[in-house]
């Protein structure tokens, strides 16, 4: 299932150099979150400052790429035509174990699916590109 | 009695019948036809007004948009700016109108949305988080936030399909009584509803508004220079505004928005309560944000508006008459005017010129704006001259 989206062509990342670093671990199925050095917070997405304190020193940490499934959505009509190939495809709401919420997409698998549901990383390439999808544990 | 709590009053509309398709039209056209009806309606000339709001205007004039529509309207404001807070845009222009009032900075404000709508629209051009980081993931346009939001307001609460599908039927019912609604004689059902394809699970779409051209425009100035003007005023008696996100990932709630604490801060200006307002102007975009305005307002505990609705007529001579125009999900969604449709028919309510949908004994009425993933909220609360 993991090349499921594999022949997609769309919209890939605009990646930035602050997040160039974040979209290369993603190209290694890892998942960077960045930690504030001064207050701890977990921040996603990648930021020049901490959203707690505004400190900004912040250091790329791997997320542990647990998390559970705050909402989801089976699109059957989606906002970029490209993505019609593959509908019905289900986004997500993963709340990472570390606290911060990222929005991403659910593979398809036996599990059914539920808000709550645990979910892991599932690193998926979508078009030429892999990104750090989810699926349900 | 409203007047001595006035922050300011607004004394003319304008509305353009919405339409599907436009051709050959510019934002700038459509701009200048809703204008001259709102201040023809104010009964001032173009050269009373002093002060212009506009929304941003996406493709066509990317900066300077003030100046840009000031110079093609012929005017020379002494206060401008653009209010960009999607949907909440025009509740936001209103109490920035009577703010710049009050500050000295000008006496008649021009508050103008509109819009075209042709084949094939512009894709967006962000280079942003929201851009970078959603849409990677197959999650373009309001859609997907919305029905993440729905669900996961579904998931927390056991509400029913049939409760969210019974606001885009009354929407629906009460754009029967609005001749300019695109869904004019175009009735819906729960059951039409729910019979309507799934556009992104859980929202139908008759759940979704549709796209149109069309504009709203409203003129507000200070209560004192109202009185003598041609319409009874309709009085600001309270405003609130809150920004907590932009993409629904960053959403600091997902069952409950910004428009809680705006509506909270419009009512205690107003020295009036949710119960005591005689029409709900609510901006709906979606019918899921119907129901958490319903739960935000404190009109029903959280989760509880599908049985709140149930015991409600929402008509114009119901118990609860909410959006009598039809709302966007009946009369249409032109774009960022769409948002400005629900302060233009809270004003029509109030003056009592609401023909064949007129709510009786018509005083007070909350008006809403949401904007971008349930991320920008404006409330505002007016009243009537009497």
């Amino acid at each position: 299932m993991t090349d499921y989206f594999a022949d997609l062509t769309v919209p890939g990342p605009t990646v930035t150099a602050l997040t160039e670093e974040f979209w290369q671990a993603a190209d290694r199925g890892e998942l960077l979150i960045q930690r504030c050095t001064y207050c701890g917070a977990a921040n996603f997405y990648p930021r020049a400052l901490c959203t707690a304190c505004w400190h900004d020193e912040l250091v790329w940490e791997n997320a542990s790429g647990k998390a559970h499934l705050k909402s989801f959505s089976e699109v059957h009509r989606p906002g970029h035509p490209a993505w019609a190939a593959v509908a019905p495809y289900v986004v997500g709401l993963a709340e990472l174990a570390e606290g911060p919420t990222m929005l991403s997409l659910i593979l398809p698998n036996q599990h059914p699916i539920r808000v709550g549901a645990e979910l892991r990383l599932a690193p998926t390439m979508v078009g030429e590109r892999r990104l750090p999808a989810f699926e349900l544990v | 009695m409203s007047t001595a709590r006035s922050k300011g009053a607004i004394v003319g509309i304008g509305e353009l019948k919405p339409v599907r398709r436009t051709v050959g039209r510019t934002t700038l056209d459509m701009i200048a036809e809703v204008s001259r009806l709102a201040v023809a309606d104010a009964g001032l000339e173009p050269g009373h007004i002093d002060g212009l709001l506009v929304g941003p205007q996406v493709g066509e004039t990317p900066q300077h948009v003030p100046a840009t529509v000031a110079e093609y309207l012929g005017l020379r404001p002494t206060m401008s700016n653009v209010v960009d807070l999607g949907g909440a845009s025009g509740a936001g222009m209103v109490w920035r109108a009577a703010a710049a009032i009050e500050a000295g900075m000008c006496e008649a404000v021009l508050c103008v949305l509109a819009n075209i709508h042709q084949d094939p629209m512009p894709r967006s051009p962000n280079r942003n988080p929201i851009r970078e980081f959603d849409v990677p993931f197959g999650a373009s346009g309001a859609n997907i936030s919305y029905a993440l939001l729905m669900q996961a307001h579904m998931a927390a609460y056991g509400c029913k399909p049939e409760d969210y599908a019974t606001i885009a039927a009354w929407a629906r019912t009460n754009a029967q009584g609005n001749p300019d609604a695109i869904f004019y004689g175009k009735p819906a059902t729960v059951e039409d509803v729910l019979n309507s394809p799934i556009i992104a699970s859980p929202l139908h779409l008759f759940e979704i508004v549709m796209p149109v051209a069309g504009g709203d425009a409203v003129v507000v100035t200070s209560a004192k220079r109202a009185r003598s003007l041609k319409h009874s005023p309709v009085h600001l008696l309270g405003a609130g505004e809150k920004i907590t996100h932009r993409a629904v990932s960053q959403a600091p709630n997902l069952t409950s928005g910004p428009l809680k604490e705006s509506m909270a801060r419009a009512f205690a200006q107003s020295g009036l309560a949710a119960r005591e307002m005689n029409l709900l102007s609510l901006y709906d975009c979606y019918t899921i944000l119907v129901a958490t305005t319903l739960e935000d307002s404190g009109l029903c505990p959280p989760g509880e508006f599908g049985r709140f609705l149930a015991d409600h007529d929402l008509g114009p001579n119901g118990s609860l008459p909410l959006n009598t125009h039809g709302g966007q999900l009946g009369f249409g969604q032109p774009d960022l005017a769409g948002g400005m449709t629900h302060v233009v028919e809270a004003v029509r309510q109030l003056r009592g010129e609401g023909d064949n949908r007129q709510i009786p004994n018509v005083r007070y009425a909350l008006a809403t704006g949401n904007g971008a993933t349930m991320s920008e909220a404006s409330a505002l609360v007016l009243g009537s001259d009497q």
